[in-house]
């Protein structure tokens, strides 16, 4: 259960959905991946770990390099849950209490 | 760490329940949803803006709402009529998103007071139909994953426009 929530929480974020749909197209090494953002190398890496802990991303060593690939069998069973539905009201509850207690201070 | 946001759906029904804890007084969370300009703000985000094109927060009113993304184009409208509305306690209405096939839900949003500086919301959100309300469970999933497949077009059009390495 505790694994299940990771992958929620590992799509939650903007760059791993966008690293996610990136390497979906085609296997990439790090570098490439990184290449394609503006966070720093590390950032990168480690939202890469993430992906690969909660198994959206699988390593190959290919030669000297490690290629990332797509593993769309994972992301099929995140998609028939509940949870992505749960953080869209989530999200936007925050920003109803982010927009609310301005209101209040500049009143 | 408890979850601020719960969503109860159980298998086989035609509704959920939604139900949130707010780090506000209860004047200030019916507030949110009663005027359209903080509607508006808090409906909105990086990827998209809503607009209310109508609200009126009294009984026997009525809504429409439009959001457009980062470009302008209309991505989604929907529309209802408010049943109930009783200041700080609750607002019964419909929702409706406009050319959907999901069909139309009945929405009954009651607010609480916990103590002077927080409380409660309770929606309970009422389907036609058992697999209307799966097909709704399923669309923020696919709608997360679109945007993130718009950026990535963006970003490899700009790529092929340009010889300086483009950056997110």
């Amino acid at each position: 259960m505790n694994l299940r929530r990771d992958v929620f929480q590992a799509i939650a974020d903007p760059t791993r959905r966008a690293i996610l749909v990136l390497v979906a197209t085609q296997s990439m090494t790090a570098g490439a991946i990184a290449a394609n953002f503006d966070s720093a190398r590390p950032t990168v890496s480690k939202h890469l770990q993430i992906l690969t802990e909660c198994e959206l991303l699988q390593q190959e060593q290919n030669g000297r390099e490690i290629y990332y690939h797509f593993n769309a069998k994972k992301m099929k069973e995140v998609a028939d849950f509940i949870e992505p539905f749960r953080q869209m009201w989530d999200e936007r509850f925050n920003k109803l209490e982010t927009v609310m207690k301005k209101y209040k201070s500049k009143k | 760490m408890e979850q601020k946001t719960k969503i109860n759906a159980e298998d086989g029904k035609q509704d959920l329940t939604i139900t949130r804890e707010f780090d506000l007084p209860l004047e200030l969370l019916f507030t949110a949803y009663a005027e359209p300009e903080l509607v508006e703000q808090w409906m909105s985000n990086q990827y998209s803006t809503t607009k209310m094109l109508k609200l009126e927060s009294k009984k026997h009113g009525a809504y429409q709402l439009q959001t457009t993304d980062p470009n302008g184009n209309v991505v989604f409208r929907a529309n209802g009529v408010i049943h109930d509305f009783v200041p700080n306690q609750k607002i019964t209405r419909t929702f409706e998103m406009e050319n959907t096939p999901f069909g139309v839900q009945l929405e009954v949003y009651e607010f609480e007071k916990l103590n002077d500086e927080t409380s409660k919301l309770s929606m309970h959100v009422i389907y036609e139909s058992v697999e209307q309300r799966d097909q709704v469970l399923k669309l923020p999933f696919a709608q997360g994953i679109n945007m993130a497949h718009n950026r990535i077009e963006e970003i490899l059009s700009k790529m092929q426009n340009s010889d300086r390495p483009v950056f997110i």
